[in-house]
């Protein structure tokens, strides 16, 4: 049996957890509900549930007046371009800086990671982009994307380089393997776990990029998701229903890499936080 | 073994030279065209000295409430995610039904786009038709519906407790991992020795996850200093003057009307400022990491 002090203890923490969920279950909700509704009955943004026939057409409206096609292809190039970068350049970086520990290196490594904390100066980043022609192109956003995401995801891997032991390397340097083949056929496969864990974090942390392109891209063909919802919205800030369904498409892929990849998420996103 | 020549340096080069260009060096160049006249509307570039910081930190403009704004923004959501993060980061270790469910729930928010969260909460908190009022009124609290966004005395407030909000699931789930890595062996000698959950928490918890504290605390200031999507959605520096401007939301608007000097300005105080204090933060960050 049970004292009734730890049933009523029980009882008190199962109500305060609601208590927080709740909350942050309404505005997803708000979107879903909203979205199925018809322009009249999104006007309020209620979470009273949508009536039938429910307005499949929500949808394609979107995908047709929001340009959803162009941006979602926009978003899909900038984030997978600026995935495979990103993992490239810094599992490289990270396992050289990790291994071979010398001076210059570490304070490399030190200056690298400094660009966790560092704001960009996107006024200057103006001057540099336009020097180097990349203003207003898609692989300048990608690039740019990609140096952001580099000082974190550096450290990322870096970490767990470290952890892979040594003696692979000296047998395999024994057995002939260069700096490139020991790299990308022994080390690189260790070091799976870290890298799909950078390859999830940088693809949510771009696809949810508002300022860079904000700043740099005034072509409309080649906004990315968060722009074009936003743009759309400043259009059609009457018509609720169609401002969800166009938030509801732009947030599905995040929501989808979040129920899938949440493992990898939140190991990265301990990173550094917690020893172990 | 050669390290030099097994570890070799061109494997760095590409990340050093990415993140040079486009990140490090706009910051160097910020600094200096921060004493140049540099606008849209110049012709050529003169140099001003201190003129554009003397703008910056004048009394008379609206700067130093943009400076100000910024640390209240951060300290104050720092501590509150700090506390609200902590507090359920300790009720959802426990044996709650559906932890997973929670933790998942709160942690939502934390991957959806800042900018969609702040759209969205501009239709919640609308004081005519908004969720929250509307709410509010039916539950017969109608005296308690606000202009949330539009009044110079609710708004940056209102824009606080958005930002909390979409971040405390992050802060939470590095609270949690930080609490089940705690051994379970202190907690059952504290058990045998009769200490209260008070005791527990007071001798154990809070010493042990001290360490983590460190880092959500980095990790709050790091983003708090630099938000710009939140504020942007959600009032982009109104009501009035300034009310909820932040650094960066003036940044923009400074590029928007070309007044880019100004801009570079604001820009390399901060630049200037987190170049040092970053070094101290990325020290404590790196502090885990194994160094053979």
């Amino acid at each position: 049996m049970k004292s009734p002090k730890k049933v009523a203890g029980s009882i008190f923490r199962n109500v305060i957890a609601w208590m927080f969920s709740i909350p942050c279950l309404i505005p997803p909700l708000l979107i879903l509900v909203n979205s199925l509704k018809t322009k009249q009955a999104a006007a309020a943004m209620d979470l009273k549930l949508p009536s039938f026939p429910i307005p499949w057409d929500n949808f394609s409206v979107v995908i047709e007046k929001g340009k959803l096609a162009q941006s979602f292809l926009n978003s899909t190039v900038y984030s997978v371009g600026s995935v495979i970068l990103c993992i490239f350049f810094a599992s490289t970086a990270a396992y050289v800086m990790s291994r071979n520990q010398r001076r210059l290196n570490q304070f490399l490594y030190m200056f690298l990671i400094l660009g966790i904390t560092l704001p960009i100066n996107y006024v200057a980043l103006s001057k540099v982009l336009i020097t180097l022609h990349l203003n207003n192109t898609r692989g300048g956003i990608i690039l740019l994307y990609t140096a952001m995401q580099l000082p974190f995801m550096t450290f990322l891997i870096h970490g767990f380089v470290a952890k892979v032991p040594t003696e692979l390397d000296e047998a395999a340097v024994i057995d002939g393997c260069g700096p490139v083949k020991l790299f990308f056929l022994v080390v690189l496969p260790l070091l799976k776990p870290a890298v799909t864990t950078a390859a999830v974090l940088t693809f949510l942390n771009t696809w949810n990029e508002f300022t860079a392109p904000l700043y740099f891209l005034n072509n409309s063909t080649k906004w990315p998701m968060t722009l074009s919802v936003y743009n759309f919205f400043g259009m059609y800030f009457k018509d609720w229903n169609l401002v969800c369904a166009d938030i509801l498409l732009t947030s599905l892929p995040v929501i989808l890499v979040y129920l899938f990849g949440q493992r990898y998420i939140v190991s990265g996103m301990t990173t550094g936080a917690v020893k172990g | 073994m050669n390290k030099n020549k097994i570890y070799p340096w061109y494997f760095m080069a590409g990340a050093l030279v990415l993140y040079f260009v486009l990140f490090f060096l706009p910051g160097l160049i910020g600094v200096g065209y921060s004493f140049t006249n540099w606008s849209a509307y110049s012709t050529e570039l003169r140099f001003v000295g201190l003129d554009n910081f003397r703008t910056v930190f004048s009394a008379d403009e609206n700067y130093t409430k943009i400076i100000s704004n910024t640390l209240v923004f951060t300290f104050v959501t720092t501590i509150i995610k700090n506390a609200l993060g902590l507090l359920l980061a300790i009720l959802l270790t426990k044996s709650v039904r559906f932890l997973n469910l929670h933790r998942g729930i709160v942690f939502m928010p934390s991957v959806l786009s800042t900018l969609i969260i702040g759209m969205l909460f501009k239709s919640i908190l609308d004081a005519k038709s908004g969720l929250l009022n509307t709410f509010l009124r039916s539950c017969g609290l109608g005296f308690l519906a606000q202009k949330w966004l539009v009044s110079t005395e609710f708004a940056f407030g209102s824009v606080m407790a958005v930002d909390i909000w979409r971040g405390v699931g992050y802060i939470m789930t590095i609270m949690i991992a930080g609490i089940l890595s705690i051994s379970t062996d202190y907690y059952e000698a504290a058990e045998i020795d009769g200490a209260g959950s008070f005791a527990r928490f007071r001798y154990i918890t809070f010493p042990l996850i001290l360490p983590t504290l460190a880092t959500t605390t980095v990790l709050n200031i790091i983003y708090g200093l630099k938000v710009f999507d939140m504020v942007y959605a959600l009032t982009n520096g109104g009501p009035g003057k300034a009310t909820t401007e932040v650094l960066y939301t003036a940044v923009f608007k400074k590029f928007g009307t070309g007044q880019y000097a100004v801009g570079t300005a604001l820009s390399s105080v901060m630049f200037l400022i987190m170049l040092f204090v970053g070094y101290f933060m990325i020290r404590l960050m790196t502090r885990n990491e194994v160094i053979e």
